[in-house]
């Protein structure tokens, strides 16, 4: 176990060596340099800083695009994240707020969304082909095959603007509001349950059909007892899987959320840093945004050989 | 008398359905409708027009062959008629009879209304452009480049998984070290970085659709590969002598296409999904040529109140109504791969 979940570290140590190698040697080009000089100088004054050489060396500097790549990552190392020039702060501690934020959504989401889905997974996966499988599977595919911008764009309609129940945004200018938060939420976790509720019927439909859950139903145990005691417990291992990785891909869709709603987190942060060519706060939150999937995706491995029975080191 | 008539329709049927026709139907169809859009056939330019005749016809008959042959499947079908739908679309929209998606005739028209003498079935959006031909010229776009890049994502990430599957030691070694880094990247974060490394184009959203799908194919195809790689028929390929390229693409990849068929159709809406969300956050397509993405992106500011909704409401539907079709054939197929 231990020789699994050390393997598992040092080789996410190299994954995140090689992806900072990487984000650093992007931002660190020429092209991306001229870039980040005609967006805050404008094209005329850039290209023409860029053709003095000295000038051009000092801007550099004067900026922190200069460093090399151990001066960079031993800052990161330290907890220097750089300095934000659209926002005029250090990048540390604005990531740290921004993640704060988008962890109280993603904590909601995974709240709601976990058994929804996993009731929904497992009351489908029964008895396969039965009424009941078929609506489930049904809404499942209809909610994952609306994409979050629309399903964000129908409830906005159908609650904000018909209903007036909830703000249209989260952009919560004036303080924490709470039921700002509904609708993001909400519109994550549709998008979202479909698969993990898919995942854990078939994970269900699979155990049904074993040899020890028919032993059960023909020893006369009654049918919730066999479902409870015996189907669930086996039946929730690949779900569990699936749930983890699931923080991969609501990285993603939170980005488009916070976007939408205007909500201050980490992923309107990164796409502002982009479009504005923030280099520090790209890097920095491009580095968390993978050491999140990466951890989880370890979280995950080692969850899987803790509870399933059969994997023993 | 009967039987006859019988096996007549049936070669017949199986004469139209054969996979030549259909490849020849697709290339028909595709091609020009890429070409139009690559060249920069658009509402203003009506140079390229020509170029799309051909594709009509291929489109119209490649959604009866996908109708007559998925016909056990109702799933299948409505998915098909889904996606068809919007396809026929893109390679008719220059000959319809709309109004030219770019021109601002009068602001803020409701559903189903007349103004200036003009009836709008979808209202006008906030720069007073019909709604109905933006919704319908959006349509191009994305399945252009949804599709193109799907394609290109999928022609590398099967030759690097037969790679990695059938050559296996070192080379498997580095492909899945590779990929694993590649798909440690959570997607979006991926796309925002290439994109803003590369600036935001359509060619670029190829780009980036490639490096953030080719990893996951890969491991499908090296996965299938390693599980068919022991057959017999692979053994006498061997033994004929035939060099590895020969074994991979005519041996291996026929055999591990019902799956891949499957993940392509999930796998296109994903990339639908993307792209139209892409252009949405500002990093895929540039106005001012109608795109959904970028119809959300435009309406949103304006659409805070429910009689504006509708031009966020459209826009969504399309979207959602192309990718539920995608993945409605995805389900479909699996069904009846499972049933054979």
């Amino acid at each position: 176990m231990i020789k699994l979940i050390a393997k598992r570290l040092v080789s996410m140590l190299v994954i995140m060596f090689i992806i900072s190698l990487i984000i650093f040697t992007i931002f660190d080009s020429d092209k991306m340099k001229a870039q980040i000089a005609t967006s805050e100088l404008g094209g005329f004054q850039a290209s023409a800083l860029i053709k003095n050489p000295e000038a051009y060396a000092e801007w550099q500097e004067k900026n922190g695009l200069n460093k090399t790549y151990t001066e960079w990552a031993s800052g990161i190392l330290k907890g220097d994240f750089g300095h934000s020039r659209e926002k005029n702060t250090d990048v540390g501690p604005l990531l740290a707020e921004r993640l704060g934020n988008t962890g109280i959504l993603a904590g909601l989401v995974f709240l709601f969304m976990i058994p929804i889905a996993l009731v929904l997974g497992v009351i489908a996966g029964m008895k396969e082909g039965s009424i009941q499988d078929r609506v489930v599977t049904f809404i499942s595919v209809l909610t994952t095959s609306i994409p979050e911008i629309a399903t964000a764009v129908f409830l906005i309609v159908i609650f904000g603007l018909f209903l007036k129940w909830f703000p249209l945004n989260a952009a919560m200018n004036s303080g924490w509001d709470w039921s700002a938060l509904v609708l993001p939420v909400m519109a994550l976790v549709i998008y979202d349950f479909g698969y993990v509720a898919r995942m854990t019927r078939a994970s269900m439909a699979d155990v049904m059909q074993s040899h020890y859950i028919r032993t059960a139903v023909l020893k006369g145990l009654p049918k919730k007892r066999v479902i409870l005691k015996h189907a669930l417990r086996n039946a929730l291992i690949a779900p569990f899987t699936v749930i983890v990785l699931q923080i991969n891909w609501l990285l993603s869709g939170v980005v488009v959320i916070e976007v939408i709603f205007e909500y201050d987190g980490f992923g309107k942060l990164l796409l502002q840093a982009a479009l504005f060519g923030d280099v520090d706060v790209i890097q920095a939150a491009t580095l968390v945004a993978v050491f999140v999937a990466v951890f989880s995706q370890i979280i995950s491995d080692v969850g899987y050989t803790l509870l399933n029975p059969r994997i023993r080191f | 008398m009967n039987i006859n008539n019988n096996v007549v329709e049936k070669t017949l049927m199986q004469k139209l359905t054969s996979l030549k026709v259909t490849f020849a139907l697709i290339f028909l169809m595709w091609v020009p409708l890429v070409a139009f859009v690559i060249l920069g056939g658009s509402p203003s330019n009506a140079d390229y027009n020509w170029l799309l005749y051909p594709a009509i016809p291929a489109a119209v008959l490649l959604y009866l062959i996908c109708m007559i042959s998925w016909r056990e499947s109702w799933i299948a079908m409505l998915g098909c008629t889904l996606v068809f739908f919007w396809l026929i679309v893109a390679v008719c929209v220059p000959f319809l009879p709309l109004i030219d998606p770019n021109k601002p005739i009068a602001p803020y028209v409701g559903i189903m209304s007349e103004k200036k003498d003009i009836f709008f079935w979808l209202g006008t959006d906030f720069k007073g452009r019909d709604m109905l031909s933006r919704v319908l010229w959006g349509c191009q776009r994305v399945i252009v480049w949804g599709v193109t890049a799907t394609l290109i994502a999928y022609i590398i990430g099967a030759i690097l998984g037969l790679l990695a599957g059938y050559v296996s030691g070192w080379m498997d070694e580095f492909i899945s070290f590779v990929c694993n880094i590649l798909l440690s990247f959570p997607i979006m974060v991926l796309f925002i970085l290439i994109l803003t490394f590369m600036g935001a184009s359509g060619f670029n959203i190829i780009v980036a659709v490639t490096f953030a799908s080719a990893p996951a194919i890969m491991r499908i195809v090296r996965g299938l590969t390693y599980d068919i790689k022991s057959r017999d028929y692979v053994f006498a390929a061997q033994t004929r002598g035939e060099s590895p390229w020969y074994i991979m693409v005519i041996e291996l990849l026929p055999n591990v296409r019902g799956p891949i068929i499957v993940d392509a159709c999930l796998r296109l809406g994903y990339t639908t999904v993307a792209i139209t969300t892409l252009t949405f956050l500002g990093l895929g397509l540039q106005p001012p040529d109608p795109d959904w993405g970028l119809m959300i992106k435009e309406a949103a500011p304006q659409a805070k109140l429910l009689k504006f909704a509708y031009m966020l409401v459209i826009p969504s539907i399309a979207v959602s109504t192309l990718i539920l079709g995608f993945n409605l054939m995805a389900d479909g197929l699996r069904e009846m791969s499972l049933r054979d």
